[in-house]
């Protein structure tokens, strides 16, 4: 409050909120601007109101690929957080163990994102990949480039062990927040393990797992670079999301109107979710009953 | 004047105002005891008085220099928090020397220094300790070495030994009001606790929702508090009250008690008023013939190892009794408490002191600004 | 309910101690009658919170064993000790109701629904909780938060005491004698073995029948507050009790007069024959309220030094020097002080001797 009140710390404000304008709220508007256009040549454009954003509508490549990425987001955060929760259990509380499994964690964050894609396209290749190998000597056929649930187990693969780490970690963190004595509580309540992990781990870790979500949310329907090396979008238009196909539109028709009426419904879309995920998980627990 | 002065000043943070209209005069040498409850203004005071907030209006003098908008760190100001603030980093004799590093002292003068003020708060012997080596107390001790090696002309402390057991608050009480005395400063030191402002003695500014009011030599205020408020911020436990009316040469207290009218209050005249009666003048036996009887049950007697009190009911009325020594009555238990009228204040219905048994009953101008 | 022995208890956090100062609790060995309430007063690091986690088993203690009812619980964990505890900060199951936070401990051993209900509304009744039945544990005050911790161990008809950790540590001041009487009442209700960890003086005297003071892993003295205040068997709980604390001055005997460097006490004939028999450094003791001031020199008097006066309202703070040695004299609201120099009288029934910090007796 008493901050309010110091107008000299505005201008400390001001290099952030230029650097906010930079890099966001001028290509967004430069956005705004040419999902209203239609661009001809470079420097020839005619303004053509709403049409793009109807267009993007009424396209079915779109809708699939708009159901395509809700159940590849719903699908990852219904693997991911209950296992990064489950592996934060698990892990030791105190000793060496703490140091050494947070490493072993961390590890797959620290890859850079388009590594990941090769490491996994050897990894899965029928030839010579170990796990692609190893699948298709015990008899089974798997070949993520020409079978579209192939290819689907393996970009969930890949998510999952590359992001449920980031779950872990964080509900690790919310896990060795609680004190000692709620345990202790809950002991001499006589409370089961299940008890204890529904009644009281589960409820002071909700503020971690409400940023664990969003941020697998919005990655997870964000998600570009593992199927571009991966598949890219493929077989078929198996695994073309959203982003993928945005970029196919912009970069792959030269569409830049269409393709920007694209991202703002993208962009909105996004908003709104975080925004419900955020509201009914700061609710839970606290007025309704669960 | 030598010191600061607080010329009509306001602060308000958006719509609320955290304080209204104060005006104070404390002059270097002196200690002034702000006391209130919490969120009553005395932190905000002080941090106008630092220089760390500016007020909304109103002017701050020091040493007859307008200082209104002058930065903390033009000032000579140190403080004292009731959090342990120490340089977690920093051994203690570093933690008291930091003060001093920026004045351009020499190295022998700040080894002086420091190991002067450490000798006054008996941590002398570890200076080369870490704050999170030491007690919570020696920690406390630390701080306020750091805050007194500055020699700052301001030095304010705010509800400092809060966190502290009784033990520890009460040798610090003693040692600070010793060390407060020998300062060529202002020392300002807040509190909740009317224990330790009597203890603390000097000067004292009563607060309560961001308004003065009284001020004046703390065993002084103590003895006439000025309404019925003063009076209860300043006595632990609260003062108690009763309803009571003055017919005649009687005063009618309740439904069930009646004495004359005697000494100070001999020329109250006929009306309604609350008595205010301090929890130690209530008596377990009868003490003089002059003593009001009440019947009351008690409700349960706390005991601090050195007196009694025992919260007890009237009727509708909540009384306290504070008596020497331990006396473990029990819950629910009727007893007869006594009371000698001479110990009565007398507030009119608005609260303000109409007569104080300190008052002598002779002159019945009131000893209070109007 | 159960009455608790503790039998030869020493508790050191270090793996291998070395020496005394290892131990947290050097050696106790008392009994806890059955349904007395006892507070566990000491200054923080004495031990008191690891022989509190001693009883209710979350500590298994370097040696000795726990006894309840005479049965050895010394390796059993809490849940299956049938104790309660409510610690510093209340302890709620945030995402319950009231209700649900009552019942938690009995759906968890099975007791049958109508029984949970009965026994939840009678004990929502004693903590005067039933308006809050419905509601969210989360939302209430800290004052509410900690009967309902309270309470949870209050619905089991099997619990064999209840431990207190500094409870009222998070309740308004104003609010503290409220709980302070609930928990009275419930004791004279209930009759349960109740024991109460705190650091101060009030609470535990108020709260206590009998209040074990603790000081450096032992224990210095188990007695009434009476007996606190009035008999303090240790220097170190005459100067732990009682706002200041005891005066203790270091002394030599010679006859029937304790001599203080150079000033000559009186004592009386039976402190004199216990003084005889005392060996090591002797100490003489006198609360501030029995020492007597006056101007005169009297038949006994002694001359002292009046370095400060405080006037703390209700009473006055007379800080003095005696040969040398600083002590307090408090007097009562109204009584006059002597200028400069008084004359101090130790009455010889309130003189205390103390040999090696122990009452001589």
């Amino acid at each position: 409050m008493e901050k309010w009140e110091n107008n000299k710390a505005w201008f400390l404000v001001v290099p952030v909120l230029a650097f906010v304008a930079f890099s966001a709220l001028i290509p967004l508007m430069t956005v705004v601007n040419y999902s209203v256009q239609d661009i001809l040549a470079p420097g020839e454009s005619v303004f053509v109101g709403t049409e793009w954003f109807k267009k993007v509508l009424h396209d079915y490549r779109l809708h699939d690929a708009l159901w395509r990425q809700f159940l590849f987001s719903g699908l990852v955060l219904l693997i991911e957080m209950p296992l990064g929760i489950l592996i934060a259990l698990a892990m030791p509380k105190k000793g060496w163990g703490v140091s050494f499994s947070l490493v072993t964690l961390a590890l797959p964050l620290l890859i850079p994102w388009n590594t990941i894609g090769s490491i996994w396209i050897i990894f899965t290749r029928p030839d010579i990949g170990l796990f692609g190998a190893a699948i298709n000597s015990l008899g089974l056929a798997f070949d993520h480039t020409r079978r579209p649930l192939d290819a689907w187990i393996t970009l969930m693969l890949m998510e999952v062990w590359h992001w449920t780490p980031l779950v872990a970690l964080l509900a690790y963190a919310g896990l060795r927040a609680i004190p000692e004595m709620y345990y202790q509580a809950a002991k001499i309540d006589g409370a089961s393990a299940w008890s204890t992990f529904r009644y009281i781990q589960l409820p002071k870790m909700r503020g971690v797992l409400t940023i664990a979500l969003l941020l697998r949310f919005m990655d997870s329907f964000l998600i570009y670079a593992e199927p571009f090396v991966l598949t890219g979008g493929g077989p078929g238009d198996a695994t073309t999301f959203l982003s993928i196909y945005l970029v196919k539109i912009a970069t792959g028709q030269f569409d830049l109107g269409m393709a920007s009426a694209f991202s703002l419904i993208y962009f909105l879309i996004v908003l709104l979710l975080c925004f419900v995920f955020y509201q009914v998980l700061q609710n839970v627990g606290k007025g309704a009953r669960i | 004047m030598m010191g600061i002065v607080l010329d009509s000043v306001t602060k308000k943070v958006v719509a609320e105002t955290h304080l209204n209209n104060i005006s104070l005069e404390l002059e270097i040498g002196t200690t002034t005891v702000v006391l209130g409850h919490t969120l009553a203004g005395k932190t905000t005071l002080l941090r106008l008085m630092a220089g760390l907030d500016r007020p909304t209006s109103g002017r701050i003098l020091v040493n007859g220099r307008d200082v209104t908008g002058m930065s903390v760190r033009k000032r000579s100001v140190s403080m004292v928090y009731q959090q342990f603030v120490n340089y977690p980093s920093l051994t203690v004799y570093k933690n008291i020397a930091s003060s001093l590093k920026m004045s351009g002292m020499s190295k022998i003068e700040i080894d002086r220094k420091v190991r002067e003020t450490a000798a006054m708060l008996h941590i002398e012997d570890l200076l080369d300790r870490f704050p999170a080596e030491l007690s919570g107390g020696q920690q406390q001790r630390t701080a306020i070495a750091r805050s007194l090696a500055k020699d700052a002309d301001l030095l304010l402390l705010d509800e400092p030994l809060v966190n502290l057991d009784y033990k520890l608050r009460e040798e610090l009480q003693v040692e600070l009001q010793d060390i407060f005395k020998k300062r060529e400063a202002i020392v300002v030191y807040t509190t909740t606790e009317p224990a330790e402002a009597l203890m603390l003695g000097g000067n004292i500014v009563v607060i309560d929702e961001g308004r003065v009011l009284q001020t004046g030599s703390t065993p002084e205020v103590y003895h006439n508090p000025a309404t019925l408020k003063v009076a209860q911020l300043f006595s632990d436990p609260p003062i108690n009250y009763l309803n009571g009316a003055v017919r005649g040469d009687a005063v009618r207290l309740e439904q069930d008690i009646e004495f004359p009218l005697d000494g100070h209050l001999k020329s109250v005249p006929a009306g309604s008023y609350i008595f205010g009666i301090r929890p130690n003048h209530f008596f377990l036996s009868r003490v003089s013939d002059k003593d009001a009887e009440l019947r009351v049950k008690v409700e349960l007697a706390e005991i601090n190892g050195s007196e009694t009190f025992i919260h007890v009911s009237h009727g509708d009325s909540r009384l306290v009794v504070q008596e020497d020594g331990v006396n473990p009555l029990r819950i629910g238990q009727e007893i007869t408490i006594y009371v000698n009228p001479a110990c009565f204040f007398v507030y009119d219905t608005a609260g303000a002191l109409f007569a104080s048994p300190f008052n002598k009953g002779s002159d019945r101008r009131p000893a209070w600004p109007a | 309910m159960a009455c608790i022995e503790l039998n030869e208890i020493a508790h050191a956090y270090v793996r291998n101690p070395a020496g005394e100062s290892d131990y947290a609790i050097k050696r106790i060995h008392n009994v806890w009658d059955d349904g007395g309430a006892y507070a566990l007063l000491g200054p923080s690091g004495c031990g008191k919170t690891t022989l509190l986690n001693i009883i209710s088993g979350l500590v298994t203690p370097s040696r000795g064993r726990v006894l309840y009812d005479g049965r050895d619980v010394t390796a059993m964990p809490p849940e299956k000790r049938n104790i309660a505890q409510v610690f510093q900060f209340p302890v709620l199951y945030d995402t319950m109701t009231v209700f649900d936070n009552l019942a938690f401990p009995l759906r968890n051993r099975g007791i049958e629904k109508n029984e949970v209900i009965k026994r939840v509304h009678e004990v929502a009744e004693i903590l005067d909780l039933t308006p809050f039945l419905k509601k969210k544990a989360a939302g209430l005050a800290a004052d509410a938060k900690q009967k309902i911790s309270l309470g949870r161990g209050l619905v089991r008809s099997d619990v064999a005491a209840i431990l207190f950790d500094e409870p009222l540590t998070v309740i308004d001041p104003h609010l503290k004698w409220h709980l302070r009487r609930k928990l009275k009442e419930i004791h004279e209700q209930l009759k349960l073995t109740l024991i109460y960890v705190t650091h101060d003086q009030m609470e535990a005297l108020t709260f206590a029948e009998k209040v074990v003071v603790m000081y450096e892993g032992e224990i210095v003295q188990i007695g009434t507050p009476q007996d606190l205040v009035e008999n303090p068997e240790h220097t170190f709980v005459g100067y732990f009790i009682g706002s200041p604390g005891m005066n203790l001055l270091s002394c030599t005997l010679n006859g029937n007069v304790a001599h203080i460097d150079g000033a000559r006490i009186l004592l009386d004939q039976k402190t004199t024959e216990l003084g005889g028999k005392a060996r090591g450094k002797l100490e003489l003791g006198i609360r501030p309220k029995y020492l007597e001031l006056s101007s005169e020199p009297g038949k006994n008097g002694v001359p002292a030094d009046i370095k400060a006066v405080e006037d703390l309202g209700s009473y006055k703070i007379v800080t003095l020097t005696l040969a040398g040695k600083t002590l307090q004299a408090k007097l009562p609201e109204g009584k006059p002080v002597p200028g400069g120099t008084a004359w101090l009288v130790f009455p010889p029934q309130w003189i205390r001797l103390f040999a090696d910090g122990r009452l001589v007796k």
